[in-house]
């Protein structure tokens, strides 16, 4: 019995540590990315992650202190997993309404940022449309 | 080894709540700080529940859930506000 007691606090310990390495990671990212684009990327996937993984430790936890299932932990994971994709698609659709400058390093021609070259293409003539 | 645990985990969500202040404080448009924001909340929740784990009863889940479902509201209110320019039409 103190075996499985020592094994379960180095479970919850290892998720503790975890989680919070992903957390730091995500907003590191947040802080060092260069345009807004590349900097969603960071927290909206890790930051879930590192929250994901100290529930699964406090579920652990309440769960070898009650000694029986302890799920209410769950409510918050699924939430947010459920509403962070949510949110990054508000935040990127809400940066692409105010045309937000990007990096040449990233990725991607959205339709929202390239108004100045449809009108070009269409002004320019075609040289071979004569009629007979 | 839990109490070290814990420790050491509290002080780096700490870290990274300050690193999301930074970028508060700094962000060059709208959408980062509503962004920094948004991780804040998610890191403060985690936050929560680590302190429930350090005292060992179950009185501030409920406000994790709390913070949870009011952050996901206030994010997607606020992007709605800059993308019609108004919340509810």
């Amino acid at each position: 019995m103190i075996a499985l007691y020592t094994v379960m606090e180095g479970v919850i310990a290892f998720f503790l540590i975890a989680g919070s390495i992903f957390a730091l990671i995500g907003s590191l990212g947040l802080t060092r990315m260069k345009d807004f684009y590349m900097r969603l990327h960071g927290p909206s996937k890790i930051s879930t992650l590192g929250v994901g993984c100290i529930l699964l430790a406090s579920i652990a936890y309440f769960s070898l202190l009650d000694a029986g299932p302890s799920l209410q932990e769950l409510l918050i994971t699924i939430f947010l997993f459920i509403t962070a994709p949510v949110s990054a698609h508000m935040l990127s659709k809400s940066a692409l309404h105010q045309k937000l400058a990007r990096d040449p390093r990233t990725r991607g021609n959205p339709q929202e940022l390239q108004e100045d070259e449809e009108h070009s293409i269409e002004e320019a003539p075609q040289g071979d449309s004569k009629l007979p | 080894m839990l109490d070290f645990a814990l420790k050491v985990s509290a002080v780096l969500f700490a870290i990274a709540i300050l690193l999301n202040l930074y970028r508060v404080a700094i962000g060059p448009s709208l959408p980062d700080r509503i962004l920094a924001l948004d991780t804040m909340y998610v890191n403060s929740i985690a936050l929560i529940v680590l302190f429930g784990i350090w005292l060992g009863h179950r009185t501030y889940f409920e406000a994790a859930l709390l913070i949870a479902m009011l952050g996901f509201v206030s994010t997607v209110a606020v992007c709605k506000y800059l993308l019609r320019g108004d919340i509810i039409e």
